[in-house]
Order: C-alpha cells, then structure tokens, then sequence
C-alpha cells in the first residue's frame, strides 16, 4: 500500500506531467463518473468517505456538495487557493507537483454538482502557479478532459483560475466569492451560504485544494478504500504542515489521528538545539497555543480531540514554539498579522485588533504594565462572539489561550520596564 | 402581505409580516434597537455590530415538531449562546428577542468602545454633534470613560474632498458603508467606494468630477457620523442653532418636501440666512431623499440682486418709486387697457398667487396666459393620477411609459422612484428619440424621430384597438416596430400604469399632440381609474400643474399676442431675457419678480415681489398632490407676497381680492375652483404615520432628515375619476421632420442649467455647463465642424454663438440644444450651423 495520498509525486517522479498522471490511472475516476455514474451517486461516494474540509473547518464535504440547491441554477464550483493561513503551504506542493490530481478533484466536484464552470482562486504570489495550471488546463481540453460533451456526454466543464490581490481574508469563502465577483473582498453575511447563494447569487461549492486532491482517489477505490486511513469520524490522510523550531520543517501526509510527538519528534526530528517544546499552534495563527504537556504530545491529530487541548486542527499547519520565545512575543507577531489582514467591516475586529495591537506592542516590548495584560485580555473577551466572521473571532484565540496558560511570560514581560532581549528577540524577528 | 408572525421583544408582544426584520418589529412598538450600518431603506449588512440582542427560539420536538413546553405550560424557549444582529435576523414565531439585559448592555458599550478608540474628540467643532448617532449612543450606551491610550490613535486626512460638494473626514468615519450602499443600492451610480482595507479603509470617489452624482448630498443625512458634510454646510453652523421651517422644493415638478433650517447671524450683518435644505420625510413624494439640485440652489434667494423696491420708468430710466405711487400707475394702466390686458405668468407662482392674478385679469376682461412650452397641463386636470398614487407601491403588475423625458435630468426624485418600481419588477417602458439613463432599466426601449413622439404613442393606441382609417403614415410607420407593439400589449396587460411625458425635443405644438396621444393610450387601456392609473407632466417648474389648474393656458404664438396687448402684466417669468424675440410688448409693461432680469430692464414699471422662502403658499406637483410650503425668512421690508399685489391691483380697481391671509385665499380658491374643492390649510397639514419612522428622537434611523407634521398634501382627484366625460380626440400630428438639407435644433432639459435660481448658487459653478449645443461627430464631420468649435447657430430669425460639443447619441441630422442655457429655443426647429471659429480640440 503507498503511503500517499495526496503528495504521490514524493514516490513517482514527474506525476505533474499528464502522461505521467494518466500512467497512473489520471482521470479513470473522472471518467467512470461522467460515462457511468449519476452526479449524486458521486456525492453519495464522497459522503460515504467521511471526508471532512481541509481548509480549517472539517466540515463534512460530501453534505456540502448535498446542500447545493437544485432549484437554482446554473452552479459553480470554486477551489479555494487562497493558502494564506500562516505556517500553511501545502496547497501550494500539492498544485506545483501533483496538479492534476487536484484539477480532477475540481473537475469530479463539478461534475457531481453539474457546475459548468469552475474557478481557482489563487493568492496573488501564486501567480507562477496559476500560470502553470493555465496550461495544465490548457493540456486536460486537449486530451478532452475538459471543454464540450465530455467523454460523448452531455456533460461540459471549463475551468479559470483568478488571481488574488493579496488579501488574507479572500481565503474566508464568502470574501473571496465577492474578490471573485469583482468586488471589495469582505466576507458576507451567513447565513444564506454559498451552496444556497454563492458566486453571482448562485449555487456554489467552494472547497479547499487539499480536499479536492483527495476526490480522484475516494472516487477511484472507493469509500471503503479511503476510510481504512485516519480515525473514524477525520478518515483519510492529512498534509500536515509543520514550522517554527523544529529540525525538519515541512509537508508531512499523515494518516488523521497521528499524534503530536510522532510528527514533532520521528518527522520533524526534533527541536532545534533539543530545547525543550513549550507550544504548540495547530492551526497557525489561528490557533489556540497549546500547552506542550506530555500529554498533549500525545494527543492525535484530529477533529474531534485536538478540541480536547482547548485548540482545533484548523488547517493543520503546525508550529512548533521553543522555550526560547517568549509568548508575549509570539502573540504580538500574530496580532500584528491579523491587525494587518483585518478587512475592517465589521467593528469588533476592525478596531480591536488595532487595539490588541498596541497593546501587545507595549507588553512585547516590556514598557506595559500587568493592568495592560488585563486590558489585552479584556478588548479580546470583548471581541468575542460578536464578529462578523471567523477572522476576528480567530484573532483572539492566541491572545486568551497566551494569557491564560502562559501566565508567567506575560508576568515577567510586565515586571521590568525595559526587557531589553526580548525588545531585541522582537526587533530580529520583525 | 404574507404570513403574520407574532414575537416577544423585551417582553412586549408585537406581530408583524413573516419575513420583516427584528430591528424593525421592535421599532414599531416604541423600542429602540441601536444600529448605525442599518438602515431600513437599505438591505441589511450587519457590519456595526451595534444593534446585538440576545434571541431566543422555542424548542421544536425532534421526533413530532411540536413546541416543548415548560412545566408551567409556557414553550420551552433556547437562548442562543452569542449574541446575534439584530439588523439581519428575520422574525420567526414564538421568538423571544432581549435587548435590555446585562449582556445586550455590554455588548453594546463594548461596540461602542471599539468605535471610539479611532473616533477623533472633535465634536466640539463637528457638524454632526448635536443631531449625531454615534454621540447620542454613546450617551445612551456607551462607556464613561476611555481605556484608549490618546496617543496611539490613528490620525487621518480631515478635509478630504470627495468632489467640490462633499467632503470626506476620513477620521470621524466608522466605515458603516451606508454612503456607498446607498449609492450602488439606492441610485445604482456606484462612483463611490471602499479602498483599503482594516483600518486604513477609506471612502474614495471613482468618478471625474468627483462624486458625480444629483443625489449625493443625501449621504450626508444618512451618515451617523460626521463623515460626510456639504460644502454648503459644513462649518457653517451648529445644528441646535438653527430654526427649521417646513417647506417644498421649486425646483421640479415632483415637490419633495424640505426643511428650510435657518438662522440669525452676525456674519451677515445680523441677518436671517438659509444654512441647509434638508429632506422631510413624504414616502409618497420624496421618501426621505432630495437631489443636488433642489439642496444647493436656494443661495438665489438671498442674491444681493435681488429687487429692494418698485421702479417706474421715468425718462426712460428705471427710477426708485413709492409702492402707493407703482401700484396707482399700474391699476390706471391696467383700467385703460381693459381686455387687452395680458398677464403672462410662470409655473414659480404659488397656487394663490396664480388664483389672484387670474382673478384680476378676468375681472378686467384680459387674457390669462402661462408661459411654457409643454402643453397639456387640462389634460392631467382630466386623466392624471389620482388619490393614492405613490411609485413606491409600484411594482410587478404595474407598467410606467415614460415618452419624450430625459427623466433623470428633468426630474431627478421621480427618475429614482421609476427607476426603483422597475427593478421591483413594474414593466418600465421608454419612449425617446435618443438613449437616456433610464434605458438600461426599461423593458422596453422604443426609438422615433424627433417631433414623432405623438405618433409613436398612437402607433401604440393603434396596435391595440387598430380601427381607425387612414392613419398618418408615420404612425403606420412607427407601429410596425415589433418593440412597440410588445411595449402597448405590456402596458395594456399592467393592472395599473402610469404615464409621464416631458419636454424631450417637445415644443408647444408637438407637446400638445404628445400629451393627448398619451391621454388616449390610457383611457384606450383603462388605465385612469384608482391610483397609480394615469398622466403626469414632468413640468420645468414646479407649479406649472397649479397654473394650468388655476386657468392659466399657453399661447400658439406669444411674441404676437405679447406685441398685440395694450398692457403686458409678467409674474415671474423672463420672456425678454430668455429669447429676444420676446422683447417687445405693447404700451405698458409691468414686471413682477425677483430680479432685474431681461424683462424687467424693458419694463414701465418694475415691482419686487417676495421670494417663497419670505412667505406662505402652496404647489400643485406633476402627481397632482398640493403641499404647503411655510415661510421660512422674514419678510424684505420692501417686497410683497405676488398674491398681495395683485390683491392690492385688484383693490384699486374695484375687484375684491384677498390680498393678506393664504389660508383665506385657499378657502377661495376651494369655492371657485371645483377639482380644489375641500381643500384647505389645515386639510393640507394633515400628517399620518409614516414607515421608516424617522426625525428627530430618532435620527439614527433615518440620519437628519426630517420627520413631516406639516402636512403630507393632499391628491386631487382627476375629472375622470369624478365621472366626467373622458377627452378622447385625436390630435392634429404637427409637421416635424428633419429637413432633407440642414439640421433639426431640439430643446432638451440638462438639471443644472444657467437660469436664474440656478446660477446664483456658486457651489454649483463646476457642475454647470457652459452654453452648447450637442451634435453627432458624423454630421459634425460632414459640416467640417470640429469638436469644442465655436459655431452660430440660425433658426428663424435668431442666430446665437456657441460652442458644438460631439455626443455619438444624438441622432444624425439633430441638434440638441439645452433649455436655459443661453441658446433661446421653446421647439423643434430647422436650423443651420455655421463654423464660426476653430478650436483646438
């Protein structure tokens, strides 16, 4: 049995050429299902498979593509390329080396949704990716896996990619719907939700790279097949994308439910100098830091018991903190991120990252006091609940989780006015 | 109206239509949800996340989708854990909405909190401060005191201009969006938007000039901060000093309904002065909305050109006199001249201003002449709109004609409404010889010649009951057009329809035509019966509809009629100054008005009269509604009300006139002129509730327009819904073509035009034009005319100098020539152009 999935260019060379790809079976799965099956009966498969959304929120992705409303139409499908999740670069193995496993994924989704169209959103720098999956695309119609009445069917498929203007919020999908459109990229009210009301007001599945690149192979052997991997409510493999102090950084595919200590310790190969880990984010900036108890090592990496820690897996991309960094530190450094990245449409995160900003400039920089750390605390608690999408809600993970289990950081960040390594960690790290 | 749903908010029960907002169900029993982004003329968005409450749902059985009820009998209610908007969450039954407990609160002043941290402490030298929402919520429900450190705040640009009308304070914005929303939802002119992002999002104008839009000065109103301000007003004054007057704009036939807000000030002289128009709230006139026009151009009421006393011509100089000494001249004058006695008089003058001048001309025998070059003002009396009628209750089932307008240009408020009822789905139908903007919104789009307009209106007549012979071969012609006759099936099929005409190419003669083709086309398909059924004119002043009302009637040829009388009696109107060919009268002139303008300079005697801002009155709108306007300045010392001299005239000659309480003459006016019958002031003033509610308890709804408890109006009732005899006739279609050799000049209406109440606004200065004229580049071409020459334009025996500009949409062999703007013109006319002088283009 290979041990890949998703990156299956580690072990056959050349997989991004499209002789290579169809050697190994490229497009059977899109075929079988356009010349000989039912576009729910794809979904029924998909569903079945367990698989859940890799772009942070695991939602099941076979019920997404079920909720597509059949009275509307016409469909689209947009893949979600946006990658901008600090400390995730996954999709971006995955579209380089293994594209078109993902642009069949693209093209089984559509098919199981009967979307004639179908959109990569791309993050502005992937513009050489784009380019490359132009001509992918450009070589699939000419091998007539795309363009009019596929395979004698009358089934057609067109695919565009569209490019970002290098918005972190155009990865939230109602943001980049409107990017898509034309428009301003602020995220939409939800409900009504894409698969209701999405791209132009119409039926819409946007779903994450990874999890289309999943599709061929769910479709090709089968549910059965795709859920001997992982656990059983998060089946299948994961890319996990693993940075910060660690010996090995880099895209692992690992079976849902692996622990923190193999990927950390046998993958990774450790910490760098053999410091001791002291936090985990697994969801990049978006995460909850996790306390580095033994236990917690030992806590798979899935759905349901990463929440276990007070963390979720999010999209999976891991960063390892050291006892070198100081959280205060850290939590700046992201604050500053979703400050920058906030889109400024609803109040809560428009204002309070500016404000968490400051303030954990002043606490970073050891010129705060104890009453400023409340403070901190106070403006997220805040935030809390009251943002209009996932953004401004996820900005607070790090701060509340940073103050309340790595109290003594913040103490000491507090305790001295002028915490001069740390200004200088601060100054070496911006 | 669908479902009925009945909730609980803040333990008040209140049942209102499915589908219908929180934040509005809670309004309508007297509870205030706080919002800023929300606004109820506008699809919610819920990006302030001001107006959180806490809602609970009753809990559903699984297994039968029965309400769980609690011990005692109640339903079982869940709470959910966050607190939700109430903006965007639709009703639902059984809901129990909270907005009065200590997480509402909190969440709340936390809000309220983060708004604050970036919003600037300038409400001391702020516009907004006094009618603010952000500083009327704080006080409500904001924090005592700040935890903000004043020194990281971010600092912004604070006189941004976002064209020379609007002015952007990039600081004071809390990005609620209502501005931009209302420009794309709203108008749909999207030339301003969001650049940027987080906190650095700023409003930024795509359009050249800036902010180029007539209705850009209601984003002002509506901005719950202070963002956005005018020119006009901004730094001019602070809100809660200043008086508000009741009032009705003069610049349209539509009558929105304005508040005049003014104040005494020493830095003019310790006089009185118009600060700001503002809106006031008619949901069946203007909503809460007003255009550019009708916000900036009141600045002619307090020209310092306006007249200060009478003048008679002694010596043939213009030369200060008594009113004792104008008035005895005039009366003796005016007995001499007997019947042949004309009084010319425009659609400025109020109701009783026209009633009363109508009186004293009747009295002496004359001849009551209105002038304008739209006819058709009986024909409305007849089959116009009747009681009712509101464009916002149009939608899928109605159909609006609009024939021979360029309706945005000519009638700003009514080119939104129509506008609006068509993107409800009412079948909007555009008859026009050239594209306009209210193209893209039509169903139909039909095309005729200049001066067919009235036979493209019967060749729709003609599609759906083709029974009369011999039909004009330019009907025939026009009503072969498959466009057309789907457009006069569509408008048959409506269950209500609407037509307005306008002054697009139209002269006297050819509008004549127009108006009774289109009254044909609505009884021919029923359509003048209840409301929403009828004729409109989309007149050039505001009052032409009362004029025709009160008996005034044009002439076919006004130079001769004007040179036949032995006295010319002329009430704000400027024959002389608008075309010289006017300019010569028989014995004696008297002129009325305001201004020393081109009439007055030739006249015997000059009297001033008051400007409607000094004084009392009413207008007659385009829909028929009468509406009182208040006065809003004192009273210039030497001038009088026109109804008063013509009253005091009238007095010297015997006729009994009342000549010095409004209300009394409209209980005249209501005794001699049937379809004015029971009206009255107080009837007028007459107010109900209106949806949004809004003013000034509860500006944060609605922004500062003001709330209406002056009076909604009254819709006067069209003949034909008394049960008079339908005028059904067919027209004499005049003789307009386009000559063979040569061109056909055309007036056409532009908003911002070169007349008098319009040039004395100098804000307005970059958005009027110069005078010109509009050609086709190939007939331009033909005639070795380049773009942006100087050419002489003859028709007639007027020639006029002018710049040609090139607009691909005129169509070939016309000229467009605009209305008050130096070139005379009143119809189609065959004309020749002649380069005068080259221009680098």
């Amino acid at each position: 049995m290979s041990q890949y999935i998703l990156l299956r260019h580690r072990e056959i060379p050349d997989l991004n050429k499209l002789e290579v790809y169809r050697q190994y079976d490229g497009f059977q799965a899109f075929y079988k299902s356009v010349t000989s099956m039912k576009p729910d009966e794809v979904t029924e498969v998909v569903k079945a498979s367990g698989l859940r959304g890799r772009g942070g929120a695991g939602f099941p992705t076979g019920m997404k593509w079920a909720f597509v409303d059949k009275k509307n139409w016409p469909h689209y499908v947009v893949a979600n390329a946006d990658e901008s999740e600090p400390g995730t670069f996954k999709d971006r193995e995955i579209m380089e080396l293994n594209p078109f496993q993902f642009l069949e994924g693209v093209a089984l989704t559509a098919f199981a949704v009967q979307a004639n169209l179908a959109y990569i959103y791309l993050r502005g720098e992937f513009w050489q990716i784009a380019h490359q999956l132009e001509q992918r695309i450009a070589e699939m119609h000419s091998a007539g896996f795309l363009g009019e009445n596929l395979f004698g069917s009358n089934y057609s498929l067109r695919i565009h990619t569209h490019l970002g203007a290098g918005a972190y919020i155009c990865g939230e999908e109602t943001a980049m719907l409107e990017s898509l459109e034309g428009k301003l990229g602020q995220p939409r009210l939800r409900p009504p939700f894409p698969p209701s009301f999405g791209l132009f007001g119409k039926p819409t599945v946007v779903n994450n790279v990874e999890t289309l690149t999943n599709v061929p192979l769910i479709i090709d052997k089968g549910a059965e097949w795709y859920r001997q991997f992982g656990t059983e409510k998060s089946p299948g493999t994961k890319v996990f994308s693993l940075s910060g102090r660690v010996n090995r950084p880099g895209n692992y595919e690992l079976p849902l439910g692996t622990t923190f200590r193999e990927l950390i310790f046998e993958h990774g190969q450790g910490i760098s100098d053999d410091r001791p880990v002291k936090a985990i984010m697994a969801a990049g900036a978006s995460s909850s830091l996790i306390v580095a108890t033994q236990e917690a090592l030992d806590t798979p990496m899935d759905y349901e018991s990463v929440p276990s820690l007070g963390a979720s897996l999010g999209s999976a991309s891991v960063i390892v903190v050291d006892d070198t960094v100081s959280i205060p530190w850290l939590i700046n450094k992201t604050i500053h991120f979703f400050k920058h990245e906030s889109c400024g449409k609803c109040t809560p995160c428009r204002e309070g990252t500016f404000w968490m900003m400051h303030l954990t400039e002043r606490i970073a920089e050891g010129s705060a006091g104890w009453e400023d750390v409340e403070l901190l605390r106070d403006v997220a608690n805040q935030m809390k609940g009251k943002c209009l999408c996932a953004l401004g809600e996820f900005s607070i993970e790090a701060v509340l989780s940073g103050i309340e289990r790595f109290r003594n950081d913040f103490e000491q960040a507090t305790s001295s006015p002028a915490m001069t390594d740390i200004q200088q960690t601060a100054e070496v790290g911006s | 109206m669908g479902k009925l749903v009945t909730l609980t908010i803040d333990g008040k029960q209140v049942t209102v239509p499915e589908g219908t907002l929180i934040v509005d169900a809670a309004k309508k029993i007297g509870i205030d949800i706080p919002v800023f982004c929300y606004h109820p003329k506008m699809e919610p968005v819920g990006m302030c996340r001001m107006c959180l409450v806490e809602i609970g749902r009753p809990v559903l059985d699984r297994a039968s989708g029965q309400v769980v009820l609690e011990e005692d009998g109640s339903p079982k209610i869940m709470l959910s854990p966050k607190l939700e908007t109430a903006c965007t969450t639709p009703v639902s039954e059984g809901m129990v909405v909270i907005g009065d407990s200590v997480k509402v609160k909190d969440g709340r002043e936390d809000i309220l909190e983060f708004l604050l941290t970036s919003h600037p402490l300038d409400c001391p030298v702020c516009d907004k401060g006094g009618e603010c929402p952000l500083q009327n919520l704080t006080m409500g429900f904001g924090p005592g005191e700040s935890r903000y450190i004043y020194d990281e705040k971010m600092h912004l640009a604070k006189h941004v201009p976002l064209g020379e009308l609007i002015f952007l304070d990039r600081e004071r914005c809390i990005q609620c969006a209502r501005c931009v929303r209302f420009q794309s939802e709203v108008v749909d002119e999207p030339v301003i938007g969001f650049y940027q992002r987080g906190r650095s999002l700023e409003i930024v104008t795509f359009s050249e000039p800036g902010f180029d839009s007539y209705f850009s000065g209601n984003t002002t109103d509506i901005c719950p901060v202070g963002a956005l301000t005018t020119a006009d007003f901004r730094f001019g004054a602070r809100p809660w000093e200043l008086n508000s007057a009741a009032s009705i704009c003069s610049q349209c036939p539509v009558g929105c309904n304005i508040t005049f807000n003014i104040r005494r000030e020493a830095r003019s002289g310790g006089q009185w002065v118009i600060k700001r128009v503002m809106p006031r709230q008619n949901e069946a006139v203007n909503e809460i909305w007003i255009c550019d026009k009708g916000r900036f151009t009141y600045h002619y009421t307090e020209s310092p050109e306006r007249l200060t006393q009478p003048l008679i011509r002694k010596n043939g100089e213009l030369t200060p006199a008594s009113w004792d000494e104008a008035l005895e001249l005039v009366a003796s004058r005016f007995r001499v001249a007997g019947d042949s006695l004309m009084t010319l008089v425009s659609g400025r003058l109020s109701n009783e201003d026209l009633f009363n001048l109508r009186q004293l001309t009747q009295g002496l025998g004359g001849h009551s002449v209105l002038y304008t070059d739209l006819a058709g003002g009986d024909l409305v009396a007849q089959v116009g709109v009747g009681p009712g009628t509101n464009f916002a209750e149009m939608g899928a089932g109605s159909a609006i004609l609009v024939v021979a307008s360029d309706l945005l240009e000519e009638a700003p408020i009514w080119w939104l409404r129509v506008k609006q009822a068509a993107e409800r789905g009412a079948t909007l139908i555009v008859l026009n010889p050239r594209p306009t903007r209210l193209d893209s919104y039509a169903r139909h789009v039909v095309r005729y010649p200049y001066g067919s307009e009235a036979a493209a209106v019967l060749a729709m007549v003609n599609t759906l009951s083709a029974k009369r012979p011999n039909l004009p071969e330019v009907v025939n012609n026009l009503g072969r057009s498959p466009e057309l006759q789907a457009a006069a099936r569509a408008f048959a099929d409506a269950d209500n329809a609407i037509v307005l005409y306008g002054g697009e190419g139209t002269g006297l003669e050819t509008s004549q035509a127009l108006a009774q083709a289109c009254a044909n086309l609505l009884i021919t398909t029923n359509h003048v019966q209840g409301p929403n059924n009828g004729l409109v004119g989309v007149w050039q002043r505001a009052n032409d509809q009362g004029a025709w009302d009160m008996g005034f009637r044009p002439v076919p040829d006004l130079a001769e009629a004007m040179r036949a009388a032995r006295a010319v009696y002329v009430v704000g109107a400027d024959p002389a100054g608008d075309d010289p060919r006017l300019a010569e009268t028989g014995d004696f002139l008297v002129v009325q008005e305001l201004f020393l303008t081109g009439t007055a300079k030739l006249a015997d005697v000059v009297l001033p009269a008051q400007a409607y801002t000094e004084r009392e009155g009413t207008y007659t709108t385009g829909e028929r509604r009468v509406q009182r306007f208040y006065p809003a300045m004192p009273e210039r010392p030497a001038s009088k009300a026109d109804f008063a001299i013509a009253a005091q005239i009238a007095e010297l000659l015997s006729i009994n006139l009342e000549g010095r309480i409004p209300s009394k003459l409209m209980a005249r006016i209501a005794e001699s002129v049937p379809d004015y019958a029971g009206l009255s002031y107080s009837k007028l003033a007459e107010v109900s509730e209106q949806w949004p509610i809004v003013g000034r308890g509860d500006l944060y709804y609605g922004g500062t327009t003001y709330e209406n408890s002056q009076g909604l109006g009254v819709q006067l009732i069209p003949a034909a819904q008394r049960g008079a005899v339908l005028p059904l006739g067919w027209p004499e279609l005049p003789e307009v073509q386009i000559p063979k050799l040569g061109l056909l000049a055309v007036p056409v209406t532009r908003l911002y035009d070169r007349g008098q109440t319009v040039l004395p606004s100098k804000l307005l200065h970059q958005r009027i034009l110069q005078p010109y004229l509009a050609i086709h580049p190939e007939d331009a071409r033909r005639l070795r005319i380049p773009d942006g020459a100087t050419v002489e334009l003859s028709y007639r025996n007027t020639t006029s100098l002018v710049a040609i500009r090139f607009d691909e949409r005129v169509p070939a062999g016309v000229i467009l020539v605009p209305r008050s703007m130096g070139v005379p013109i009143n119809s189609p006319q065959p004309a020749e152009l002649r380069l005068v002088e080259r221009v680098a283009a």
